[in-house]
Parts: C-alpha cells; structure tokens; sequence
C-alpha cells in the first residue's frame, strides 16, 4: 500500500490531487451561524466540557464527503454535537426536539 | 527532552490512523523520512490522548526541518519545511 493510501482522508498536505487547485487566500466574511458555533466552542473550552484536541478528533472522523462538503464551521457543529452526545451532556431526543424548534 | 539543536532524526514510518481511531499531529507526508532538528518547544501534554479525553504524559515538542525537494519533487535545492513534531514521533538514524 503507498503512503497515500494509509493516510487519513483529513490528512491533505502535499497531496498531489489538491495541487491543481489554486489555494483561495481572501479573507472570508463570518456569518452569524459561523460566530455562535466559535462562541459554543469557547464556552465548552472555557467550561473544561471539551478540549480543542476533542474538536479536533470529531473532525477528523466526519465521513470523507461530508468532510469535503460542509464548510469550515459546519464541520465544527458535527463535532461538538457528536462530542456532547458522547459526553451524555445532551441526549438524541433533546437535540432532535431542539432542531424541531428551529 | 531526548534531542537537541542540529540531531539528525527520523520520523517513525508508522500509520496508527490505519488500525482504528486516532488523532496524530504528524502529517503523512513526513513518515520515514529524515530531517534536523531547529529547535525544542517545550513539554505540552500529547494531543493523541487529550482528543479523547484521556489522561495524557507530557511530550517534548521539536520544530524539525526537512529538505522540500526530499518530499516533493518540485521543491528547490535551499527549500525546507519546518513541522512542530512530537519526540515519541522521532527516531535516531
């Protein structure tokens, strides 16, 4: 098996499938879902609920195509739900209720 | 701290990320090969347990250089990438 085979889908460095598209560097506008994610990030952070290495792990385990599809703060609210689920801080039924509300 | 300034090292030709759930901090790119080390960083609890939650022991952290062109064929003669790796990642030559 070569290397790029063994590595983890998130894992993008050097990888020569990516080379051909040019790397977007303009600054991006927030949206207001994007600074409430940040803000639940820093209060579990703030609240020793979950680490930002925990974020990061939940990120890493997103599916690879819903990896590629979700934007930078969608990937973020996967990861926490999935962190807080595992956690026991909110239970399924809470969250699905939640999402009815909305 | 186990290295020093200007140690030759390698990066561990291991691929955890192919045998269950984990979360690492040494890119793919890097595995198996050789490089230098610039600088020690400090001790930072190791990320690997932290992500899941996990009692983790404190590592040495390393800023370790590498020549481009050893990693990718399109790099120039002078060109390095320099990586924060952690020691249980490096091995003596």
């Amino acid at each position: 098996m070569d290397n790029d085979a063994k590595r983890a889908h998130h894992d993008l460095g050097g990888v020569s499938k990516f080379m051909c598209e040019a790397v977007d560097v303009e600054p991006h506008a927030l949206t207001s879902f994007d600074r409430e994610v940040d803000a639940l990030r820093g209060v579990l952070g703030a609240k020793a609920i979950m680490t930002v290495d925990e974020l990061r792990r939940g990120i890493e385990a997103i599916p690879e195509a819903e990896y590629h599809r979700l934007s930078y703060y969608r990937r973020w609210i996967r990861s926490i739900t999935d962190n807080l689920l595992r956690k026991g801080i909110i239970t399924e039924a809470e969250l699905r209720a939640a999402l009815e509300e909305t | 701290m186990n290295f020093s300034p200007g140690d030759r090292v390698i990066v561990k030709d291991d691929w955890p990320e192919t045998r269950g759930p984990v979360h690492i901090r040494t890119p793919h790119y890097l595995r198996g090969h050789a490089g230098r080390v610039l600088r020690y960083l400090g001790d930072h609890p190791n990320p690997e347990d932290l992500a899941f939650a996990r009692p983790a022991a404190q590592r040495s952290l390393y800023h370790v250089s590498f020549p481009m062109n050893e990693l990718w064929p399109e790099g120039r003669e002078d060109d390095e990438v320099v990586v924060e790796i952690y020691e249980h990642w490096l091995e003596q030559p």
